[in-house]
């Protein structure tokens, strides 16, 4: 199976990202992280950063960003962080701390029993 | 390349099933198991949306490398992994991941596992003892998990045969499912949430080890 990212060679892969291949500790994406466009794409703008604002005209995780373009998850998040940089997107990071909270594991199981 | 989600491998979908604008809470639930266990099954099973795969690279030079000796020689390599959606209500959005429980893959599971809800360990009962290292590790690092056996028609093994081959903690739930069905893997996901709020309550257990 061919398609990119997955076959291509990592230069093409560093390339999208100025050479950057790891999006450091301090990058906030989660593979959860819900991510929504606060503009449209413009003319000039590198392809994935247009894509990207497309896909995330509604609230769309890492991970189904990554899955639409076809893309390793960490050249995404390196994606992501610069379009957030720039005020394109604005991030809804995971309430981590609430896992534990016992009104969200309510919520967990009320929307399971409904599914 | 290894790709974790060769056993069932589906073409993106056409269309995609937009969020509510309101949401704005992502949740994890991580299945693991064995080659050809279900996993991707139980996904499809219950997911709104047709399971997509994507992949996370590991790079030779780097922390976030627990092993490079399947990768040495490389400059990078990625590893596939499957997951789906269940939106829970306006806000809430479950992701359910399929991860590979082979040891060569668990890097990807530290990425996984950041902030999750809890695991489930889907078991072949022909092939227990694929499971051994999933169910050591999720131990080990005091993440919640129930074990879930999928019924594949072979020879029928009582639950408590299950528990002692898997040498499982007593407190640890432990039950049949069938992934191919809706109800069923519901049911799992159900009974690993429960398990997780009572864990929680119990003030003994409320301290939580994190993935390092």
């Amino acid at each position: 199976m061919s398609r990119p990212g997955r076959d291509d060679a990592p230069d093409r892969l560093y390339t999208l990202t100025q050479g950057r291949s790891r999006s450091g500790p301090d990058n906030p994406f989660d593979l959860v992280t819900l991510v929504v466009a606060e503009c449209a794409p413009v003319t000039g703008m590198q392809s994935e950063h247009a894509a990207i604002l497309r896909i995330t005209e509604s609230p769309t995780a890492v991970v189904e960003i990554a899955a639409e373009l076809e893309l390793p998850v960490s050249i995404v998040r390196i994606l992501l962080s610069d379009l957030l940089a720039a005020g394109r997107v604005s991030a809804r990071h995971p309430r981590t701390s609430a896992v534990y909270d016992p009104d969200i594991l309510e919520q967990v199981l009320v929307g399971l029993r409904n599914l | 390349m290894d790709s974790a989600t060769s056993e069932t491998r589906t073409p993106a979908p056409d269309t995609r099933t937009p969020l509510r604008a309101s949401a704005d809470n992502g949740l994890k639930i991580v299945v693991v198991g064995g080659f050809g266990v279900g996993k991707t099954t139980m996904v499809r099973s219950v997911s709104e949306i047709r399971p997509l795969d994507t992949e996370e690279m590991m790079t030779r030079a780097g922390e976030d490398v627990d092993d490079t000796s399947e990768v040495r020689g490389k400059t990078a390599t990625t590893v596939a992994f499957d997951f789906g959606r269940i939106s829970l209500d306006a806000r809430n959005v479950l992701y359910l991941f399929g991860a590979p429980g082979q040891e060569r893959f668990w890097f990807l599971w530290d990425r996984l596992f950041s902030g999750a809800l809890g695991a489930v360990v889907l078991v072949d009962t022909r092939r227990i003892d694929d499971s051994w290292y999933s169910i050591d590790r999720l131990e080990k690092h005091g993440t919640p998990f129930v074990v879930a056996c999928n019924d594949f028609g072979g020879p029928a093994f009582t639950t408590e045969q299950v528990r002692d081959a898997l040498d499982l903690d007593p407190h640890v739930p432990l039950i049949t499912c069938d992934a191919r069905s809706r109800e069923s893997s519901k049911l799992v996901l159900i009974t690993l949430v429960e398990h997780i709020r009572a864990l929680y309550a119990d003030p003994a257990r409320a301290t939580r080890q994190e993935l390092v």
